[in-house]
């Protein structure tokens, strides 16, 4: 396989269109939720437009707290919009600190120019993304979502105490 | 007229050939290698130009023998150096059509641009007497720029507006990416002080109609900016003969090293100018109290300059003018025919920009429907082809044209008809490959 196809494998490609959790409106996606337990984030890489508004919702699991759901307005190119709908996916059901620590081996992963192999059982369907590690100028598009999920988390973990 | 010809005919007549393009290609060395196991096809001329071998041994012949500071001391080396450095403002000048003492040396087209906006606005500042209060801008007054402009020729006068309080406005561009000219008529007024606007598009390959702007620019009374960046490496050209009063330009997109530009600017209007950097090398008499300054050029080129890019700099225009710039316009025209042609001609490809069969540059920025354009440019770049993927510099102008980014492919007087058809022929594989081919919609 060629490292393009690395990248681009079959599994990115159907997310870049599928888009999970793409149903944030453009409405929406311009007003700030205050409600206690969500957070959004938008991101912007100015190299290329690419552009996401994520809104993070957490529900009570009894004495503990899981992520409901990430719902996002985007647009980009097929690694960011890939990267967001398996966040997405993945992030359903997981606790704040699961997903940090999702969202921190994501980065380490994505900073290692390919020198780390992805840990499948914390990453699932982002381990697919693991190709685009060897090139630089393309972790920005796969982190997007990911650092806007950050910070959201951060505000609905803040909130919802 | 000194632009270039719109007809194909008489374009092709004056035009490079492939055999000569690729005797020129011989003379640049990074184009010689392998990209992912391909031959390198380089066509991101737009964005930066490659060096000829003439250029870097100008620069590196005179780190080696005549390295010095200029416009002061009196050694040996300083006066070599000296020399060397207002040789280079000489034949640069020539080149664009300025006389030696109308051109300012600076760090590339923005910088110039940038200059002549603090000069303004140092101008508009409330002590400034004489001959600079011409240029003071304030509310009421209006600068006019186009919606297909750089941010670099946009910014800052955004930011001059701010500052002083005059307004921004802008001539709007029809859906082929001509300047909207009964707009400008309109826009263009008593109140307009400055008209700035590019000579050719960086995204669309326009070539704007530089006499008919001048014109309304001359019955207003405004002073005309001209970004020259996508003309001047491409187009022969000749500023004077245009008639604006200011002109800005880069090395770097015209086979010289980064870091050196020009602006060019009538003699008397630069003279009168406040100076924006100051510091050494640009004075005559200092007292703790204040300073009185040389006239242009040096007037705008405190502290020690980029002597070996100047250098280096007219050694490229000595390139470009051996080869012959009406030669290389016809051949980037033919070029830039084929990529539009070639281009549209593929399912699902939005070239921008002017139609095939009317006049641009050689370069065209494409839309690939349902695919980014910047997983269109990692699919170029694994078949060893270089574009430039984004908004290129021109977000306004893409909101225009309802898009975010696009791809594009320019080419310069180094590429062949080979190349523009290998690109051709990747694009053409980008849908199926993203598995877009055939849904037609650009989501």
């Amino acid at each position: 396989m060629s490292a393009l196809d690395a990248m681009y494998q079959q599994l990115i490609l159907e997310h870049a269109k599928s888009r999970s959790g793409a149903d944030l409106t453009a409405d929406e996606a311009t007003s700030m939720p205050d409600q206690p337990g969500v957070g959004q984030c938008h991101q912007l890489n100015p190299v290329c437009g690419d552009e996401i508004t994520l809104r993070l919702e957490l529900e009570a699991a009894g004495s503990q707290s899981t992520v409901k759901g990430i719902h996002w307005h985007g647009d980009g190119c097929a690694i960011s919009m890939a990267s967001a709908s398996i966040l997405s996916e993945l992030s359903e059901g997981a606790s704040p600190d699961e997903l940090g620590e999702m969202i921190g081996h994501f980065r380490e992963l994505m900073r290692s120019r390919g020198r780390l192999e992805p840990d499948d059982e914390i990453l699932g369907d982002a381990a697919a993304l693991a190709g685009v590690a060897k090139y630089p100028a393309r972790v920005k598009c796969a982190m997007l979502a990911w650092v806007a999920a950050e910070d959201a988390l951060r505000q609905a973990v803040a909130t919802g105490r | 007229m000194v632009m270039v010809s719109t007809s194909a005919t008489a374009a092709t007549q004056v035009a490079l050939s492939d055999v000569e393009v690729l005797r020129i290609r011989n003379d640049f060395p990074v184009l010689d290698q392998e990209v992912n196991g391909r031959p390198l096809v380089y066509l991101d001329s737009g964005a930066t130009s490659q060096n000829p071998r003439s250029v870097l041994e100008a620069e590196q012949e005179f780190y080696e023998l005549r390295n010095a500071a200029v416009h002061r001391g009196a050694h040996h080396l300083a006066v070599q150096a000296t020399d060397a450095f207002e040789d280079a403002r000489a034949t640069v000048a020539g080149f664009v059509g300025a006389a030696e003492d109308e051109l300012v040396w600076t760090a590339n087209a923005t910088a110039g641009l940038n200059l002549l906006a603090y000069s303004f606005s140092n101008a508009s500042v409330g002590t400034v007497r004489g001959d600079a209060a011409r240029f003071a801008l304030g509310p009421g007054d209006e600068v006019v720029v186009t919606e297909m402009e750089h941010h670099a020729n946009l910014i800052p006068w955004q930011e001059l507006c701010r500052r002083t309080g005059a307004t921004l406005k802008f001539i709007p561009i029809d859906d082929d990416g001509a300047l909207r000219l009964e707009e400008a008529a309109r826009l263009i007024t008593e109140r307009t002080r400055i008209l700035a606007f590019t000579h050719a598009s960086n995204v669309l390959g326009t070539i704007n109609p530089v006499a008919e702007l001048v014109a309304l620019a001359r019955a207003a009374g405004a002073l005309v900016v001209l970004d020259a960046c996508q003309s001047v490496p491409h187009l022969p050209l000749d500023f004077k003969a245009l008639d604006v009063d200011f002109a800005v330009f880069s090395g770097h997109k015209m086979l010289a090293p980064t870091g050196i530009g020009g602006v060019y600017g009538r003699r008397e209007l630069l003279n009168a100018m406040p100076p924006f950097l100051t510091g050494g090398s640009m004075i005559t008499t200092v007292t703790m109290e204040k300073a009185e300054y040389l006239p242009a050029p040096q007037r705008f080129e405190a502290g020690t300059q980029p002597i070996s890019q100047a250098v280096a700099l007219a050694a490229a225009a000595n390139y470009l003018h051996e080869t012959g710039m009406e030669r290389v316009a016809g051949w980037e025209a033919s070029l830039g025919q084929r990529l539009v042609t070639g281009l549209s001609a593929i399912d699902g490809i939005r070239v921008v920009g002017p139609a095939a069969g009317v006049e641009r540059l050689g370069l065209a920025a494409f839309d690939v429907a349902g695919v980014h354009a910047h997983d269109v440019g990692q699919y170029l770049d694994s078949v060893g082809i270089a574009v430039r993927v984004g908004h290129h510099c021109a977000q306004p102008l893409h909101r225009r044209l309802g898009l975010t980014a696009t791809t594009r492919a320019s080419t310069y007087l180094y590429n062949t008809t080979e190349e523009v058809d290998l690109l051709l022929e990747a694009v053409a594989q980008v849908r199926p490959y993203f598995g877009v081919a055939g849904s037609g919609a650009s989501k």
